[in-house]
């Protein structure tokens, strides 16, 4: 072969470079106190416009209800009528005189258990329902109706079937966040990759095999999308139907106030709601991104 | 002594809303115990789906495929597929994409040490140790495939199916996992069947090529043996008569003899 002696008589050697290479030094690290005030940019520049926005929202809602003839209190009315409410979250007076950050908590047990049931349920359904051809000709339109019946109107119905009031909110929290957890695992398993489900034939992998090794880490993603969808509604569900059989959860708490007059009570009530809402959304949100993380890199 | 796998007047066709097109027809082929084998042909000729039935992750319409004298109709881990695109799990890592493998099929035989032995020896075999704790994203694309032949190794095959293996990477790469593929059928003695559309490939790589004419109703044209002696250098080869001489009979088939018409329908 003549590859070698080519090579040999091709290649030139290079002249010597004319001086030598120079060393150019990077500039020194930028202290940290430049740091620190850089972060501290980076923290207002955040935050500053949420800042500003909500203040602008005050004064004109503080602006709009501060005549005396109107039917809401102005957040001044608000800081001081409800000052226990919003100071001390957990005070505790006896049975039905506790603080909200208690209300919510017992609320969120209850969503802790009607979600956990819907989560369990609905991913196993909703793998029968992308697994199975029949399966999703049988089930999906019931759901697909099904779905769209509002939490409230279920509660009757559980009522007389649970002839209690804890175990009805339970279930209008499971079948108010179980329909979207079905229907988006359903289409996480139906697109699982053909190439996936043929490793898993060529391994032999028996039906709970492929469930747990296969099928739930390919469709992560979109049982995710569903949880997230499942615990918002929950949530939404819960203070309505809180709201009707009683306790001492959040919506008994709102329900509570209106009977008794104290609009101001409400409004931090409402915030609370708000708040641990968006916390459970990006709860869910960081788990999954969190349980998922690789799955979607090709 | 009989074939070790026998491709016994096998029919494939397909079935769509009435219409039947037939894919392949009368395909009869047999392969010695430690063959290396390509199947080459155009696109649409149905090579891809003749390693389907093979590996049995799809049913031959009519004809058997008979490994050591059995029928084989359901896919299994002694015909292992090293798929084109690696088909590797994303959210395993290079070890426990192996260990899904190696524990389903030595989980009653081996002991857990003797497992993870295996695996890295299979990892040992592709030079991809290194990288037990990466996850396939992270990895170049012909190191998953290098992975994905070690899985398809780690379950023992008796005979190991490559659909395109080296199709999706550059000709560099590719020539790195062709003398890899070489070097272990070497020293495994694996029977080996590749399908390919690359003419260097099959020639540099296989005892004999299969030749399929164009589809509907493709068939073997041709069966080319390909009488280099092991082991085998590119570079050497890349002026040896022999391997010319094979080189242009399969070229000769596939462009005069068999053109690709494209939408020939």
């Amino acid at each position: 072969m003549s590859i070698q002696t080519i090579e040999d008589s091709k290649v030139k050697t290079f002249p010597a470079p004319a001086k030598p290479a120079e060393v150019i030094a990077f500039t020194a690290k930028t202290k940290p106190r430049f740091d620190a005030v850089a972060i501290a940019g980076k923290l207002a520049s955040a935050l500053m416009p949420p800042i500003i926005v909500i203040a602008l929202m005050l004064v004109v809602w503080q602006i709009a209800c501060s005549s005396p003839t109107s039917s809401l209190p102005p957040p001044s009315q608000v800081w001081n009528e409800a000052y226990d409410l919003i100071a001390h979250p957990f005070f505790d007076n006896g049975p039905q005189d506790i603080g909200l950050a208690w209300r919510v908590l017992i609320s969120l047990q209850r969503v802790a258990i009607g979600f956990g049931l819907a989560a369990i349920v609905g991913v196993a359904l909703g793998a029968l329902v992308g697994q199975s051809i029949w399966a999703m000709r049988g089930l999906d339109p019931v759901f697909q109706i099904l779905r769209t019946v509002p939490p409230l109107a279920w509660l009757p119905l559980s009522l007389a079937a649970f002839r209690d009031s804890s175990p009805s909110a339970l279930f209008v929290i499971f079948i108010t966040s179980i329909w979207p957890i079905i229907i988006n695992t359903a289409v996480g398993v139906r697109n699982i990759p053909e190439d996936y489900r043929n490793v898993s034939r060529i391994l032999r992998l028996n039906q709970f095999e492929f469930f747990v090794k296969i099928m739930v880490p390919a469709a992560a993603p979109y049982i995710f999308t569903g949880l997230r969808i499942g615990i918002g509604l929950s949530w939404l569900a819960i203070v309505a139907a809180e709201m009707l059989t009683g306790g001492v959860g959040i919506g008994f708490f709102i329900w509570d106030a209106w009977n008794s007059s104290r609009l101001p009570d409400i409004i931090v009530a409402l915030a609370y709601i708000g708040v641990t809402g968006f916390c459970l959304d990006r709860l869910v949100a960081a788990v999954g991104a969190f349980v998922t993380r690789g799955t979607t890199a090709k | 002594m009989t074939a070790y796998l026998k491709l016994d007047h096998i029919d494939k066709s397909f079935a769509r809303g009435g219409q039947v097109s037939e894919v392949l027809k009368d395909i009869r082929l047999t392969i010695d115990k430690g063959e290396f084998v390509s199947i080459i042909g155009h696109s649409g000729c149905g090579k891809s789906t003749l390693l389907n039935l093979i590996a049995g992750l799809t049913k031959v319409s009519a004809g058997a495929v008979l490994l050591e004298d059995k029928e084989v109709d359901s896919p299994g881990p002694e015909r292992a597929v090293v798929f084109q695109n690696h088909s590797l799990l994303p959210w395993l890592t290079v070890y426990e994409n192996i260990n899904l493998a190696v524990s389903k099929v030595f989980g009653r035989t081996k002991s857990k040490a003797e497992r993870h032995d295996w695996i890295m020896r299979n990892l040992d075999l592709v030079q991809m140790a290194h990288a037990r704790d990466k996850r396939p994203a992270e990895i170049s694309g012909g190191m998953k495939q290098r992975v994905g032949i070690a899985r398809a190794l780690a379950m023992e095959p008796k005979i190991l199916l490559l659909d395109e293996p080296f199709g999706a990477l550059d000709a560099l790469t590719r020539a790195h996992l062709q003398d890899a593929v070489m070097d272990i059928h070497s020293r495994l003695g694996s029977t080996t069947i590749m399908i390919t559309h690359d003419v260097d490939e099959a020639v540099l790589l296989s005892d004999r090529i299969v030749m399929m004419t164009n589809g509907p109703a493709a068939t073997i044209g041709e069966v080319l043996a390909v009488p280099l002696a092991r082991p085998r250098r590119r570079v050497e080869l890349s002026s040896d008569r022999t391997f010319l001489r094979c080189r242009e009979a399969v070229l000769k088939f596939l462009y005069e003899r068999h053109r690709f018409v494209e939408a020939a329908e």
